[in-house]
C-alpha cells in the first residue's frame, strides 16, 4: 500500500505504524467522563467492512500523524490528511 | 457416509461410482431450537457437541459460503496448550485433551499429529519467561520441558545457533503439541453433526438478526427468514459485521494474517518450531512443504490477502533462524481474516439480547481452540451458564479491568 503523504508525497505503508480507528482522536475528558464512556472509547470499535478512517504514524519519516481513509475490503486509499488538521477542524486547539 | 478398507477396495474395482456425499444438503426449516451462524471449525464443533454431548435437537448451522472455506481451512494447523495466564491455560489444555480423543470420538481421520512444539529461547530473560510459562503449564496439568542448548542442537543441528544477535540458548518444548489436518477437522465435525440430525445449510448468509422485545426470534438470511429460540454467532473475522445487526460494537478489530508454503522438500523438520526473537514459526507438512507464518499485517482488513512488506519480514525471520531454507522456493501464500480482540483473548458469552450468544475474538490462535470452543459454546447455549474452563471469556472483563493479556500489550489488537 502506498500512502500519499500530504507533505512528503507517496510513501510505502511499511514506513508507518498503524494505530486504528481515527475516532480515537475524540478522547473523552478524563475529569468528567464516566467509566462506561471511557470503556467504550478504549475498547469498542465499529470495525467496518468498507470505508474506514484510521490513524497512521509516519515513524520512519517526518513523525506526523495522518488520518487515512482506506477501504478495508479492497485496501484502496482514497484520502490522506494530517491528523492535526482533522483535529483542529473539530475544534481542538492543541 | 462411512469408510472402510473393504469399501475402498470395492470402489476401486467398480470405478468409484458408489461414493456418497458426506452430509445432506437440507432445505432450511421454518424454525430451529438452535441456529449457529458460521460453518467454520467453531460453528461445526458447537453443533456437533450440542447434539452429541448436550442432547439437543432441531439444530442448524448457517454458512454463507461452503463449510470450512473460512479460517478453519486457511490456518497453519498448529495445536498446543502453552499459555501462561489462568484465564487461558485450563481452557487450552481442555482443548488439547479433546484433540487427543477427537478422531475416536467423531470416527474420522483428522491426522492429529503430536509432533511437539518448540519455542526457542535467545536471551536469559527469555529463559526466565519460558521457565515461568512452563511452570504455569505444569500447574494446569499440561506438559512442558525446558531444553538446554545442547538438547535443542540434538533435535535440529542445522539451526543458526551462533547468530551474533540472537544466539539460540535453549527452548521450551511441549511434546503433546503438534499439527492437525485442518480441513478434516471441519469435515469430521460436519459429518458427525449431520449424522446426529443437524441441518448444515450452505450458501446461506445471515443478513440480519430478528430481535423483538429484547429477545432473539430468528435470523434473516439470503435464503429467507429462519426462526430460532437461540442463536449462537461464531463467524470469526466477520464478528463485527454480524453483531452490528444486534446494534453491538465489539472489543474486536478484523485484521489479515498471511501464511506460506514452500515447495516440497525431503523431511527435515519433524516438529513445530517458533523463533523467539522475531515472529516466525514453521512446521513441515506430510507432503514435504514447509508451512510457515509470522505477524499479522497490522491494519484493519477484510480482504483475505495481505501485502508484501510482511512477506519480506516473515522470510527474513526464517532466514535468520534457518539459513538452510534460502534456496527453497515459495509455492503459495494466502490470507485469512482474524477477529483480533483488545487483549488477545477470546469471548464466549451471552449478549444483552436474550437468546443471542457470541463466540469470537480468536485472533490468530483459534484453530487449536476448536474442540474446546465448540464444547464450551454448546455448554453455554444449552445450559445458559459458562463452562468452567471458559468462565473468564466474558464481554465485561474490559469494564472490570480483568483483561487476559498474554503479551501485556494493552488495547492494541495489532500488537497481540
Ligand atoms: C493464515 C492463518 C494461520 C493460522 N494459524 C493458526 C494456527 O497455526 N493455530 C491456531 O490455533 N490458529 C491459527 N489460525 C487461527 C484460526 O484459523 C482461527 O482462529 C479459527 O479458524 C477461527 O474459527 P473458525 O474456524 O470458526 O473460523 P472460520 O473458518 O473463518 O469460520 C467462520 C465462518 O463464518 C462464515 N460467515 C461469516 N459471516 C457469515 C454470515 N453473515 N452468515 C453466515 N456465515 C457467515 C464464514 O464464511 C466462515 O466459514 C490461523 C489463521 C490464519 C488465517
Amino acid at each position: 500500500m502506498i500512502i500519499n503523504h500530504p507533505i512528503l508525497g507517496p510513501r510505502d505503508a511499511a514506513e508507518f505504524v498503524y494505530l486504528g480507528d481515527a475516532a480515537l482522536i475524540n478522547r473523552p475528558d478524563g475529569m468528567t467522563a464516566s467509566v462506561e464512556t471511557f470503556h467504550d472509547y478504549l475498547y469498542l470499535r465499529d470495525n467496518p467492512a468498507g470505508e474506514h478512517r484510521e490513524l497512521w504514524y509516519h515513524e520512519q519519516g517526518d513523525r506526523s500523524w495522518l488520518v487515512v481513509t482506506r477501504n478495508t475490503v479492497t485496501h484502496e486509499i482514497t484520502k490522506v490528511e494530517l491528523a492535526r488538521d482533522v483535529a483542529r477542524a473539530q475544534g481542538r486547539s492543541k | 457416509m462411512r469408510f472402510s478398507a473393504l469399501k475402498i477396495l470395492k470402489e476401486a474395482l467398480t470405478g468409484h461410482k458408489g461414493w456418497q456425499p458426506m452430509w445432506r444438503d437440507p432445505v432450511p426449516q421454518a424454525e430451529y431450537d438452535y441456529v449457529i451462524v458460521g460453518g467454520g471449525g467453531h460453528g461445526l464443533a458447537t453443533a456437533y457437541y450440542l447434539a452429541k454431548e448436550f442432547g439437543q435437537a432441531r439444530i442448524a448451522v448457517l454458512e454463507k459460503g461452503y463449510l470450512g472455506g473460512g479460517n478453519v481451512g486457511r490456518n497453519t494447523t498448529i495445536i498446543r496448550s502453552n499459555y501462561l495466564l489462568d484465564g487461558n491455560e485450563p481452557f487450552y489444555e481442555f482443548s488439547l485433551k479433546l484433540w487427543e480423543g477427537l478422531e475416536q470420538d467423531f470416527n474420522f481421520n483428522a491426522m492429529v499429529s503430536q509432533r511437539g512444539i518448540l519455542n526457542l529461547i535467545h536471551t536469559d530473560a527469555a529463559r526466565d519467561a519460558a521457565t515461568r510459562r512452563g511452570n504455569a503449564m505444569l500447574l494446569n496439568g499440561a506438559d512442558a520441558e525446558l531444553l538446554t542448548r545442547d538438547q535443542v542442537r540434538a533435535m535440529y543441528p542445522w539451526l543458526n545457533f551462533d547468530n551474533a544477535r540472537f544466539p539460540i540458548k535453549g527452548g521450551l518444548l511441549q511434546r503433546r503439541g503438534g499439527t492437525v489436518r485442518h480441513d478434516a477437522v471441519a469435515w469430521g465435525y460436519a459429518r458427525g453433526a449431520d449424522m446426529r440430525g443437524v441441518d448444515l445449510i450452505q450458501n446461506c448468509e445471515v443478513t440480519g438478526l430478528r430481535i423483538e422485545g429484547g429477545r432473539i426470534r430468528g435470523v434473516d438470511t439470503t435464503r429467507g427468514h429462519i426462526g430460532a429460540r437461540k442463536v449462537g454467532v461464531a463467524v470469526a473475522g466477520s464478528s463485527g459485521k454480524v453483531m452490528s445487526y444486534a446494534g453491538m460494537r465489539l472489543p474486536i478489530e478484523s485484521h489479515v494474517l498471511q501464511a506460506f508454503v514452500s515447495e516440497g522438500l525431503k523431511p527435515f523438520i519433524d516438529g513445530v518450531m517458533t523463533f523467539g526473537a522475531g515472529h516466525f514459526y514453521v512446521s513441515q507438512s506430510d507432503k514435504g512443504g514447509l508451512v510457515f507464518g509470522g505477524d499479522i499485517d497490522g491494519y484493519n482488513s477484510y480482504a483475505q490477502r495481505g501485502n508484501l512488506p510482511v512477506i519480506e519480514d516473515v522470510i527474513e525471520g526464517g532466514m535468520a533462524l534457518m539459513p538452510a531454507i534460502g534456496r527453497a522456493r515459495l509455492l503459495r501464500t494466502w490470507g485469512g481474516i482474524m477477529d483480533m480482540s483488545m487483549d488477545g483473548s477470546p469471548i464466549i458469552d451471552k449478549t444483552h439480547v436474550d437468546g443471542l450468544y457470541f463466540n469470537g475474538g480468536w485472533c490468530y490462535g483459534g484453530f487449536k481452540a476448536t474442540p474446546a470452543s465448540g464444547w464450551c459454546f454448546a455448554h453455554l447455549l444449552a445450559r445458559d451458564e459458562p463452562h468452567k474452563t471458559a468462565a473468564a471469556y466474558r464481554f465485561d472483563r474490559f469494564l472490570r479491568g480483568a483483561m487476559i493479556d498474554e503479551k501485556g500489550q494493552g488495547a492494541q489488537p495489532n500488537l497481540h
